[in-house]
């Protein structure tokens, strides 16, 4: 068959070039698919691909180095971000951001999180929360919602049992070494630009050195939570949001949180 | 500041020593937790970072501190963290990561008494933790045991060059007495281990080069089997070229001492004690821990009379002894546990009892 020769047209939407050619291994309709492209758009945009460098989490995104198409690490679970506190330490010139799930920087990587926000360290912490242990086949975690059936809350998570959803971005928003905190999505077009517009601002911030930016990606597992990717959407705006609201938590210079904590 | 160029002679404690050894081996990074008898190595490096222009940092735990040594060192840094045993053992995960993904940084154990949390007081019950892994899977450190405070400041030197050379961390292996105490050393000289930013490190993908990945995950087991080869053709590598020990009166020796750290320095006075009743006793002391000295082990065992392995602690590098000598002829052990220090005399009387008066064979 003849291929015909489009001309003069616009490139309006590309893959961007800081993400490889291998397919994500992603279930459909993952979040962690979208996560990756934008924040692989926003290194293009900034031209930062050579000075940035990411770690990964043990969590389904352990491999997000097969498809960041820039020099990577792969922590130990929960460590991710003093992986990033030593590399920071050594090229302090670099951009460095860890990405991790909600086990990852939540529960087991609990102490980690908080002093690597508490020393202020000059990176971006960009935090998964998808309510649920993906990779291991859908245990609860730290950040799973009340009533929340999963695998090892199979009558649904009793808060008098096990304690409530971990709300740690509210948590390490009130630490004066945090600098940016924000709370965005990937489950429609309108929450992507938000999150593009956020990360972006974390990068430039990574540059000021005043501090930590935080960004929580409300996310879904379609696969762990049962639900078509559809239907995970839907789950997510319904049961999600309420208990983990959208926008800025701490922004530089208006104080949300904790107006004490004026970082300068 | 005093010119740290010259070789100087100078009174200090092991722990201090290493640490002032280390800033002239050109360490990068730091990253530690205090815990006792090795918190001087933390304090001394706070102390200096900001004259001498290296990076110090007091992490949360000893957890975090190994895993930003794997993050430094993974981009490319000369990097080190101390601990003493309890916190050694919190690192062991992080560990064994740094194995497999072949970073080369220095842990140093200034080893208490254990276990649990035990004594204060100096132990060299981690010798299993330090040459049988520790951590899981199949990985070597390579572990040099300094004897001297003099040793504790030019082991350094041994463990950053051999670490960058295979790209194996290194383990420096001491007990609290070694750190605590205090003697005249000669500082080994500034810039004479030049260090050169690897190419596998994590510095930013430039546009000449493919990007540089740190990891210790490959989930097919054909490929993790092919790591593994690789691995273990180094560790024989290591142990073709890296073993180091020192030999005491061994020209005529028919009774062989095997001990190593500070042990090995009291036997040589039970060997002086002992030699005095016409008793031809030597000492065999590893160096290095890994790669253990087996081959000279194996040889003397062909013409001694036997072998008395003398540790502070219930009886671990003896297996290795008795591995090296293979029941060519007997191997005993003499212990002592928990924090206490052997004498010469109780171990010139073990030697005694065992191979003069016979009695029964451990
Ligand atoms: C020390 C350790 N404990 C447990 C595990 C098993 N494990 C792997 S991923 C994971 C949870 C990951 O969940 P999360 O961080 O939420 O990431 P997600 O897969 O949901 O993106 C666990 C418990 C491990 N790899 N290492
Ligand atoms: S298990 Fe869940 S988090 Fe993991 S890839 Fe599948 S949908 Fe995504
Ligand atoms: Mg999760």
């Amino acid at each position: 068959m003849e291929i015909p020769v489009l001309e003069n047209l616009e490139v309006v939407y590309k893959k961007p070039e800081t993400l490889t050619d291998t397919p994500f291994h992603y279930c459909p309709g993952c979040g962690h698919g979208v996560a990756h492209r934008v924040l692989m758009e926003v290194i293009d945009e900034l031209g930062i691909q050579e000075e940035t460098i990411g770690v990964a989490p043990v969590g389904c995104s352990v491999f997000a180095y097969h498809y960041m198409n820039i020099d990577m690490q792969q922590a130990a679970h929960g460590r991710a971000s003093a992986a990033a506190t030593g590399i920071k330490r050594v090229l302090p010139e670099k951009y460095v951001f860890s990405y991790q799930g909600d086990g990852d920087l939540a529960a087991i990587g609990t102490a980690e999180t908080i002093h690597t926000v508490n020393r202020g360290e000059n990176i971006l912490m960009v935090f998964i929360n998808n309510a649920i242990y993906g990779m291991t086949g859908g245990q609860m975690a730290p950040t799973s919602l009340c009533g929340q059936v999963t695998s090892t809350t199979p009558y649904g998570r009793d808060p008098a049992k096990i304690g409530f959803p971990l709300k740690i971005t509210e948590l390490i928003a009130q630490l004066p070494g945090a600098y940016f905190v924000a709370r965005h999505a990937v489950h429609t077009p309108n929450a992507v630009r938000k999150l593009k517009k956020a990360l972006r601002s974390a990068f430039e911030y990574q540059k000021l050195n005043k501090g930590t930016c935080f960004i929580e990606i409300v996310s879904n597992c379609p696969s762990g939570w049962k639900l078509s990717p559809l239907e995970s959407q839907k789950w997510i705006e319904e049961n999600m949001f309420p208990m983990y609201p959208l926008g800025d938590i701490k922004v530089p210079g208006k104080n949300i949180t904790a107006p004490s904590t004026e970082n300068n | 500041m005093e010119n740290t160029n010259k070789k100087e002679v100078r009174l200090m404690k092991g722990n201090e020593a290493l640490a002032e050894a280390a800033i002239r081996a050109g360490l990068h990074a730091y990253f530690g937790y205090p815990i006792t008898p090795q918190s001087e190595i933390l304090e001394y490096f706070e102390e200096q970072a900001p004259k001498r222009g290296f990076t110090v940092l007091q992490a949360e735990s000893e957890v975090a501190s190994i895993n930003m040594i794997y993050g430094a060192a993974g981009a490319g840094a000369r990097v080190m963290t101390s601990s003493s045993s309890p916190g050694v053992s919190l690192m062991q995960e992080g560990i064994s990561y740094i194995a497999t993904a072949e970073l080369p940084c220095l842990i140093v154990n200034i080893t208490r008494g254990g276990p649990g949390l035990g004594t204060i007081q100096p132990s060299q019950g981690d010798y299993f933790q330090s040459v049988k892994g520790g951590g899981h899977g199949d990985y070597k450190l390579f572990v040099l045991a300094p004897s001297s405070v003099q040793e504790m400041a030019d082991f350094v030197f041994d463990a950053f060059r051999v670490s960058e050379k295979y790209r194996i961390p290194a383990l420096i292996l001491a007990d609290g007495a070694l750190g605590q105490m205090m003697e005249k050393l000669t500082l080994p000289e500034e810039g004479s281990l030049p260090h050169v930013t690897p190419e596998w490190g994590t510095t930013g993908k430039t546009k000449d080069r493919e990007r540089n990945i740190i990891t210790s995950l490959h989930i097919q087991p054909e490929k993790m089997e092919a790591i593994n080869h690789h691995l273990q053709a180094k560790y024989k590598a290591i142990e073709e070229a890296e073993v180091r020990y020192e030999e005491y009166f061994m020209e005529d020796a028919e009774i062989v001492f095997v001990a190593f750290g500070l042990s090995a320095r009291i036997c040589q006075k039970a060997v002086d004690i002992v030699r005095e009743k016409g008793i031809k006793a030597g000492l065999i002391r590893p160096i290095t821990l890994f790669p253990f000295p087996k081959q000279i082990i194996s040889e003397t065992a062909n013409r001694a009379v036997g072998f008395m392995v003398v540790e502070m602690n219930a009886g671990q590098m003896v297996e290795d002894v008795q591995l090296a000598v293979n029941g060519k002829c007997p191997v005993y052990f003499k212990g002592r546990m928990g924090g206490m220090i052997p004498t010469p005399e109780e171990i010139a009387v073990a030697l005694e009892e065992k191979f003069i008066h016979h009695e029964e064979k451990v």
